[in-house]
């Protein structure tokens, strides 16, 4: 007799194949491309050169090594810290908020981050220059991510009472804490000098191009963190998809999972933030486009968003370095021009749902 | 491990430069309108090979590759014009890319940015003298000053009139400059007097306060390539619709500048620059504004 396999079962919609699929499909892009940042920049260092001279024991010219270790190695990995932050970050937040339009925004991260930029290249002179003298350059990042945690603490505590976090009470907070923030943020802006707008413009639209060794040590154990906490929400972000009451009856510990998601969220976007500025729409776009192949299982929604948001902005990163080299088109603009149409499809696509 | 070096090249762009003289330099990379203008200048354009978007004067340089706007460069893109020195003005950054051109052994001298005539022939003395080449400061030198003598003469005995530069009319708002700017500079430089007084900056004003401000002439930039209107040079007279359109905005029609029609339009470096050319500039606003004599 010979052993015959049983046929394999799969439940109707079950897209579990899908998502591992997908994982070990992505993973593999992410190398690819990540390989291809490395290679690719307007100085033209070729990276298998400079790569085989190493392994041989050549001398390597000063400024080849710049571009290697001090330029590409920490952007690349800044990139793909802050694409998947952003990404993940993004499908926590629709997950939590049951909201497909929902992203770190909605936590007043992003404008607390910018009140914080804003203030300081603005009034950043005023400090005294002991205090100054301890940020150096880095004041910007420091104030926006203490920027992003200040505006979060507060919404949330606006929104907790009795231990009990009400989503609907902080999306509304997170709206009227936005529009106070963007007034104090436009008196500043007032008595900015012309210097100082563009500064804040060109911070607006995000870059890489300001990455080092010294931002990534800061912020990647935050975003490292935040990062690794956010698999544990799978299960409880699948659960409240059903509703809090059923998500409670299931024996989801639905505060805990709210709790988490809300710190870890606002922990990898403001540190993601702090260090490349405003990139939009990767939170939004990258989330919704697994959801069309995999579905809204997080657990595997939430490890191919950190996968993919890493790869499209690595792909967005080599694009900005290059379509105008030497000079350099700002991140933001690019996430964004393909974002855009990306969310407007989205939004579009879910018309019948959203008029009904 | 990086952090010494992040240290130390901090220090140095802190202070200010020793001027250093580099004379082999062949490959300079010239970051700041009026850095790239005072190069050309001093004769030295077969040295320079690459600029920064806000340099485009004389016009040939736009030839030349653009490594991006001077406060928001990118590391790769300035080594990869493999530049052997960088002539930067104050300013230029961010700070994190000059760190890393620092790391890259590549020599940046830094040209303080000024508003004022006096420091104006410094900043001409430490271009030639970082280019290795402070002969070649004299003739610009002596021009520009044989320009602001000519000033100081006409202007010695002359009522100031007031002049309102807009710096944009986006929307009917009009955005003029006060103090510290450098358009309240070289309208001062012109022997004339900046109609907006007590505010910093460029800023929004009423329409109230335009009409109380009370302008004898309106200074703006005018749009389009810069060697358009060296050529032309300012337009007193307004044939253009846009000038009638500007001359019936209520702000400006009860002013003694819509009475005389007096609208100049300059070309914004070479009127805000402080460049090489600033003495011709200021002459030529002068004359604009008191009609030539």
């Amino acid at each position: 007799m010979v052993a015959v396999a049983p046929p394999e079962h799969r439940i109707a919609g079950d897209r579990d194949h899908l998502g591992r699929a997908a994982c070990l499909g992505l993973l593999l892009l992410l190398v690819f491309f990540a390989l291809l940042s490395l290679g690719q920049g307007p100085s033209g260092v070729s990276a298998p050169q400079v790569l085989a001279d190493w392994l041989a024991g050549r001398e390597v010219a000063t400024v080849d090594q710049v571009v290697m270790l001090n330029i590409r190695l920490p952007r690349l990995l800044t990139g793909m810290l802050v694409g998947a932050s952003l990404a993940v970050s993004g499908a926590v937040m629709q997950g939590l908020f049951r909201n497909p339009l929902a992203d770190p925004g909605l936590l007043g991260v992003s404008s607390g981050a910018s009140l914080g930029a804003i203030a300081s290249i603005v009034l950043g002179g005023l400090l005294p220059p002991a205090i100054a003298g301890i940020f150096g350059w880095y004041l910007v990042p420091v104030a926006a991510f203490a920027g992003s945690w200040i505006a979060m603490v507060v919404l949330y505590g606006i929104a907790t009472r009795h231990g009990r976090t009400s989503v609907a009470t902080m999306l509304l907070a997170g709206i009227a804490l936005a529009a106070m923030i963007a007034a104090v943020a436009g008196l500043i802006i007032y008595y900015a000098n012309d210097a100082q707008l563009r500064d804040l413009t060109f911070w607006g639209l995000g870059s890489l191009a300001g990455s080092s060794w010294t931002k990534l040590s800061a912020a990647a154990p935050i975003i490292l963190l935040s990062l690794a906490a956010m698999p544990m929400l799978a299960r409880g972000l699948n659960g409240l998809a059903l509703g809090e009451a059923t998500a409670a009856h299931v024996g989801i510990r639905v505060q805990r999972t709210k709790a988490i998601a809300i710190l870890a969220t606002a922990g990898a976007t403001g540190a993601s933030v702090a260090v490349s500025g405003g990139i939009g729409f990767v939170g939004i776009v990258v989330p919704h486009l697994l959801r069309l192949v995999i579905g809204p299982d997080h657990r595997w929604l939430l490890i191919n968003s950190a996968l993919l948001g890493a790869t499209v902005l690595i792909a967005a990163d080599i694009i900005s370095r290059l379509v105008v080299a030497p000079a350099e088109l700002p991140i933001g603009i690019i996430t964004a021009m393909f974002g855009g149409p990306f969310f407007m499809w989205v939004l579009l696509s879910n018309r019948r749902v959203l008029d009904a | 491990m990086y952090r010494p070096a992040f240290v130390a090249a901090a220090l140095l762009i802190a202070q200010p430069a020793f001027a250093e003289s580099y004379p082999d330099a062949k490959r300079v990379l010239t970051i700041g309108g009026s850095v790239t203008e005072i190069a050309y200048a001093l004769g030295q354009k077969d040295r320079v090979i690459a600029r920064d978007s806000t340099s485009s004067y004389p016009p040939e340089v736009n030839d030349l590759p653009d490594v991006g706007y001077v406060r928001a460069l990118s590391p790769e893109g300035v080594l990869s014009v493999n530049p052997d020195l960088i002539l930067a003005e104050e300013g230029a950054g961010p700070p994190e890319t000059m760190a890393v051109l620092q790391e890259a052994g590549i020599p940046i001298e830094l040209i303080p940015a000024v508003s004022n005539s006096d420091e104006l022939i410094a900043k001409i003395e430490a271009v030639a003298d970082a280019l290795g080449v402070p002969d070649t400061a004299g003739p610009t030198v002596e021009a520009l000053q044989a320009d602001l003598a000519k000033l100081s003469e006409a202007t010695v005995d002359q009522d100031k009139k007031k002049v309102l530069f807009i710096l944009s009319l986006q929307g009917g708002r009009i955005l003029a400059s006060g103090q510290g700017t450098e358009a309240d500079a070289i309208i001062r430089l012109a022997g004339a007097e900046n109609a907006v007084q007590g505010v910093d900056g460029y800023k929004p004003m009423s329409d109230e306060a335009i009409t109380a401000a009370a302008p004898d002439a309106i200074l703006l930039m005018n749009r389009g390539p810069a060697s358009e209107s060296t050529t032309r040079g300012p337009s007193t007279v307004s044939h253009d619709a846009a000038d009638e359109e500007l001359l019936s905005m209520a702000a400006i029609s009860t002013t003694p500048a819509a009475a005389t029609k007096t609208i100049i339009r300059m070309d914004g470096l070479y009127l805000l620059g402080f460049g090489p050319r600033t003495g011709q500039a200021a002459l030529e606003l002068h004359n604009a504004i008191y009609g030539d004599s």
